[in-house]
């Protein structure tokens, strides 16, 4: 019998969870070790912080764990300090943890100022290089107890040894990962190398596992769960492949910080998908690219973040407005203008909606993991193509970034195929009324069926038009498209019961379901609905969802409480709505939700 | 085998039922004759050519014609019309629009557009002023014209798009005029056949806003050398070009861009998935 | 206007009944003055052609911008042409004109019958339009004129001079009609009401 997973998974159904595991706390002991560890790597110029970060995580993953690293770094292109962010666990992982178990630094140069995203506690380490001098007074104030391993000098020891590699074996041992793992994990990716860079590469490892056995306070990880099939995968290459399996096979691509990597992992596998990418000379060109590949019959696709999003507005409405479907991904930075564009934040969300000009009914969707950035756009692409009609994904920094170790998504059916018109179909009209409003689309190259797309208000035939009736009726028609379909199961995911709830989207999905595991062993009963699919709004299944709910939390990243706003003006809410929203840069933490949850479970 | 159409498609053919709205007079009436007739002389099929287009005057032709079309919004038609043919290269694709449009608001897309050399035709139905919005200077307008918006003219030197494209790499340039409908279809038939990114200006009088160029009839004349494929030689001649030579200035050699649009590999999403798998 | 080699499509051996060829007989004709004469005729023909379609596009214009009796005299004109057209050149083959007329000579653009898009306006009245075709049928005439006086060719001698005098006939046929409708006002191109916004 399959059971829901409600934990940490992306919310698909395995049959091999077990139900008494979602009610351990990630600090609780099984009798081996514990489910989740948090550790953080840092330094700076060119001490090789993320070469080393990603071979553990690449490590945790080959000995059969769960992950997720995200990154932080001062602003340099090079040089600059740096620290991978990491959270291994025995089940998937969706989000940081309160605290870090460990600090691990190779340097301390400038490493003070990820203190606000670094939190240490009284039972965390905090390890330098005793030749790079005491650590920032910061974390040593966290109170965490402060030790030395000397990198540097160990690593001389050996030909071809590195201080980082040292860091990484310790950091390894800490953990409790099994040297083979990371000697796999090194191989892999030393694969032209080899001789004595990997001899000493391994011997530097070995002696940061020795060292670690001095930390006995540290808990190790408890032995992993049954194997499955995993992947190691960003967010941003998720969203990627998601789309390419949706269909899209033409992206037009401008770089911006944090959307690149999905654009550049577009490059090369729309080649082997049969697909192609033009890079153009700005956001105005990209949108308007794909839109005209749209018109030309093939699913499209383009990336960006918000200030390039504000940029593709006006065109998202002539692809309302013409029904030409595209995909958007957004990867959502912290705004407004530049903003950070290194840090996350979900402050888009009132563009993505209400952006458009005019009455401009369009889709929007929201992952809620790093592993259902793929299952959201490849939902998104075919519902754009079905529906005739943009959809702008809501992606941020946090996914897109970071790396994950996920379960392999399962395949899809296929569906949300264009709607085309047969060749040679006399009065053809493009914009015919039909009931379900989506009409059928001529392709370029088809006899008999010639039109000529228009964001000016058209009749059926598409000829602008700028009679009343006209207007209404097509204005009625594509809200009608959008309005009458069943989108079935995957609008949110739902769980639990109570009379609390926590309404949150996106990447703070994360750490509010772990703060809602929490509530629940401590007796609260409560429900988490973490919303998919914000436009069009789904009123009946919110309020189906919110039955019995007096109270919800609404846990966003935004300052201004944009979701809210949004709850309050597109549903009927039978419940009182506590708003809990912080602006970026930082990630919201278990803990704090989960107070708040308290907090409001007593009021 | 059949034999080929005796009747193939004539311009008429290439003309929609739509009535322009344009005035009585509009030099783009000229442009659409001068279109269709290319088409037709061209040998295509209304079904195989898009003609895409921003927002203006000119840029309502798509409608006028029975081929695809898409009037898309101000100043992106280049984009649009990258997009699909370099996602639909078996399509001939036109983009058509104004000097406004094409000039002012997209600019960097008409330098982008020569550059990128994607095998398209770019007609810009070139009145020196904005029709659309009731007459404002454009990128085209005599400094000392004088409007609303600027009134005892803007001040500002005119952008010379013959140059900007030559410089910019356009495969094709040449200048046509609205009072020669035969011989603008002469030119747009040539800058078709041709390959790569084929700018083709035509000098389009507006009979409202600007009545005065009128006397376009008389400043028009054939250029008097031949075209050239020697960017050096044809950036020697349009730097002393006088606005109204009319003809073929360049026909470059380039190759156009056309990204691969091929078939998917063999099991290319396992490939694809290899990057992620543990 | 050249013809295409016969037979093109016959690759095999076997001689296959013969498809329908892009020129009829005219195609095995040699090169001569026959063709020349044809070349001649199709060449009046388009021109015809050209002026009625002009005239049909006009009268769309006017149509569409509430000029009900222009669009209705450019009608007539358009219906007075085709008639010419199929009168005087009906009895031969059907040939079919080329796409692109050859450009006379920048400034003498179109085929000389065809009323210029340019010289058209909105308001203009009865009276300017039936000048425009005056001016179309006098160019006409000057043409087939001056073809007949310069033509080293028989037939196309005659049939230009035949041509040059129905072009006559119609010049004075429009005098008639120009006649019988008002001369305009100096004002009659002032409209009290701006451009508007359209879009």
């Amino acid at each position: 019998m399959t059971v829901r997973c409600g934990l940490s998974c992306s919310g698909w159904r395995h049959s091999y969870c077990r139900t008494e595991d979602f009610l351990n706390n990630s600090d609780s002991f099984d009798a081996g070790g514990v489910r989740s560890v948090s550790i953080a790597l840092a330094g700076s110029g060119g001490a090789g912080v993320m070469t080393a970060a990603n071979l553990l995580l690449e490590a945790a993953a080959r000995a059969g764990y769960y992950g997720l690293m995200t990154r932080t770094s001062g602003p340099q292109i090079r040089g600059g300090e740096a620290a991978g962010l990491l959270r291994i666990a025995t089940h998937p992982v969706h989000g940081q943890d309160d605290r870090f178990d460990a600090l691990v630094a190779i340097d301390w140069q400038n490493v003070g100022r990820f203190a606000a995203e670094i939190a240490l506690g009284p039972n965390s380490l905090l390890v330098g290089d005793p030749a790079q001098g005491d650590p920032p007074e910061v974390y040593v104030k966290m109170g965490a107890s402060a030790a030395t391993v000397p990198f540097k000098q160990t690593a001389k020891g050996f030909p071809g040894g590195w201080p980082n590699m040292v860091a990484l074996g310790l950091l390894a041992g800490l953990v409790g990962l099994p040297f083979e793992a990371l000697k796999g994990a090194v191989e892999k990716s030393l694969k032209k190398g080899g001789g004595d860079a990997l001899a000493g590469t391994l011997a530097s490892i070995k002696a940061g596992m020795t060292e670690a056995g001095r930390f006995t306070s540290m808990k190790r990880l408890a032995p992993p769960s049954a194997p499955s099939r995993r992947w190691l995968i960003t967010g941003n290459q998720a969203a990627g492949y998601g789309a390419i399996r949706g269909g899209v096979r033409f992206v037009a691509a401008y770089p911006i910080t944090p959307g690149t990597e999905l654009l550049e992992f577009m490059a090369p596998a729309l080649s082997k998908a049969g697909g192609v990418l033009v890079q153009a000379e700005d956001e105005l060109a990209s949108i308007n690219m794909i839109l005209g590949a749209s018109f030309g019959g093939v699913p499209s696709l383009t990336a960006t973040s918000g200030p390039g999003l504000a940029l593709m507005i006006e065109a998202l409405g002539l692809g309302v407005a013409s029904e030409t479907p595209v995909v958007v991904v957004d990867v959502m930075r912290g705004g407004p203008s530049t903003g950070i564009p290194t840090k996350s934040e979900q402050s888009d969300l009132s563009i993505a909606l209400y952006g458009l000009h005019g009455d401009a009914p369009h889709l929007v969707l929201a992952p809620n993991s790093v592993a259902d950035c793929l299952r959201t756009t490849q939902w998104a692409t075919r519902l754009a193509e079905g529906l005739q009609v943009p959809a702008i994904v809501l992606s941020d920094q946090f996914f897109g970034q970071a790396r994950a170790i996920v379960e392999q998504p399962e395949a899809t059916e296929p569906g949300g195929e264009r709607l085309r018109a047969a060749a040679n179909t006399t009065g053809y009209k493009r914009y015919a009324l039909t009931p379900s409003g989506v009409s059928p689309m001529a392709i370029p190259g088809t006899p008999g069926v010639t039109y000529t797309a228009d964001g000016l208000t058209h009749n059926e035939f598409g000829t602008p038009s700028s009679q009343a009736a006209d207007h209404i009726a097509q204005m009625d028609k594509r809200l009608r498209k959008l309005t009458s379909v069943d989108y079935g199961e995957d609008w949110a995911d739902v769980e639990g019961e109570g009379e609390i709830a926590i309404l949150t989207w996106g990447s703070c999905t994360g750490p509010a379901r772990e703060a809602y595991e929490r509530a629940r062993a401590d007796g609260i009963q409560a429900k988490l609905i973490s919303m998919r699919l914000l436009s069009p709004a789904q009123p009946e299944k919110l309020a189906a969802a919110l039955s019995g709910v007096k109270r919800a939390l609404v846990v966003e990243q935004t300052h201004s409480a944009q979701f809210v706003r949004y709850l309050r003006a597109e549903y009927e809410l039978p419940c009182r709505l506590v708003a809990f929203n912080r602006a970026g840069p930082l990630p919201l933490r278990p803990a704090d939700i989960h107070s708040e949850l308290l907090r409001v479970s007593r009021s | 085998m059949n034999a080929p159409d005796v009747a193939a498609f004539k311009p008429q053919d290439f003309k929609s039922d739509t009535k322009p709205v344009w005035c009585p007079g509009c030099g783009d009436y000229s442009v659409l004759s001068s279109i269709t007739k290319s088409l037709a002389a061209l040998e295509l099929r209304p079904e195989n050519v898009a003609v895409i287009s921003g927002i203006g005057c000119s840029s309502r032709i798509p409608a006028y014609t029975t081929c695809y079309g898409f009037h898309g919004v101000h100043g992106r038609a280049l984009a649009l019309g990258t997009g699909l043919k370099v996602a639909r290269p078996d399509l001939t694709v036109l983009v058509t629009g104004g000097d406004g449009d094409g000039y002012s608001i997209g600019g960097n897309h008409f330098m982008h557009a020569c550059r990128r050399n994607v095998d398209l035709t770019y007609i810009v139905m070139d009145n020196h002023v904005y029709g659309m919005t009731k007459g404002q200077a454009s990128p085209t307008t005599e400094p000392d014209w004088s409007s609303k918006l600027s009134p005892g003219g803007t001040g500002v030197r005119t952008f010379h798009p013959l140059v900007i494209a030559l410089a910019a790499g356009a495969n094709f340039v040449a200048r046509a005029f609205s009072g020669d409908p035969n011989g603008t279809a002469a030119i747009i038939s040539q800058a078709v056949r041709h390959p790569g990114f084929s700018f083709v200006e035509v000098l389009s009088p507006c009979v409202t806003f600007r009545p005065e160029q009128r006397n376009w009839k008389e400043l028009a004349h054939a250029a008097s050398v031949a075209q050239t494929d020697d960017p050096v030689r044809a950036a020697h001649r349009v730097m002393t070009d006088d606005g109204f030579n009319i003809g073929v200035l360049y026909a470059g050699k380039r190759t156009p861009y056309q990204p691969p649009v091929g078939k998917s590999l063999d099991g290319a999403m396992e490939k694809i998935e290899k990057e992620f798998l543990l | 206007m050249s013809t295409r080699p016969a037979g093109r499509r016959s690759a095999k051996k076997k001689p296959v009944v013969r498809k329908k060829a892009l020129r009829p007989s005219a195609a095995r004709k040699p090169a001569s003055q026959s063709s020349v004469y044809r070349e001649f005729l199709a060449q009046a023909r388009a021109m015809e052609q050209e002026a009625a379609e002009r005239y049909d596009e006009l009268a769309d214009q006017m149509d569409v911008h509430n000029n009900v009796e222009v669009a209705a005299l450019f009608r007539k004109m358009a219906e007075i042409e085709r008639k010419h057209a199929v009168r005087v050149l009906g009895s031969f083959p059907d040939t079919p004109s080329s796409s692109l007329a050859p450009s006379l000579a920048i400034g003498q653009p179109e085929m000389p019958e065809t009323v210029p898009t340019s010289e058209v306006h909105y308001l203009m009245p009865p009276y300017r339009a039936l000048m425009l075709a005056l001016e179309s049928e006098q160019r006409a005439q000057s043409f087939f004129a001056r073809i007949a006086r310069t033509t080293r060719d028989a037939r196309v001698r005659a049939a230009a001079r035949e041509l040059a005098d129905e072009e006559r006939e119609h010049v004075r046929l429009v005098k008639e009609w120009m006649k019988k409708v008002p001369k305009p006002d100096s004002g009659w191109d002032f409209d009290p009401d701006p451009p508007v916004y359209s879009d």
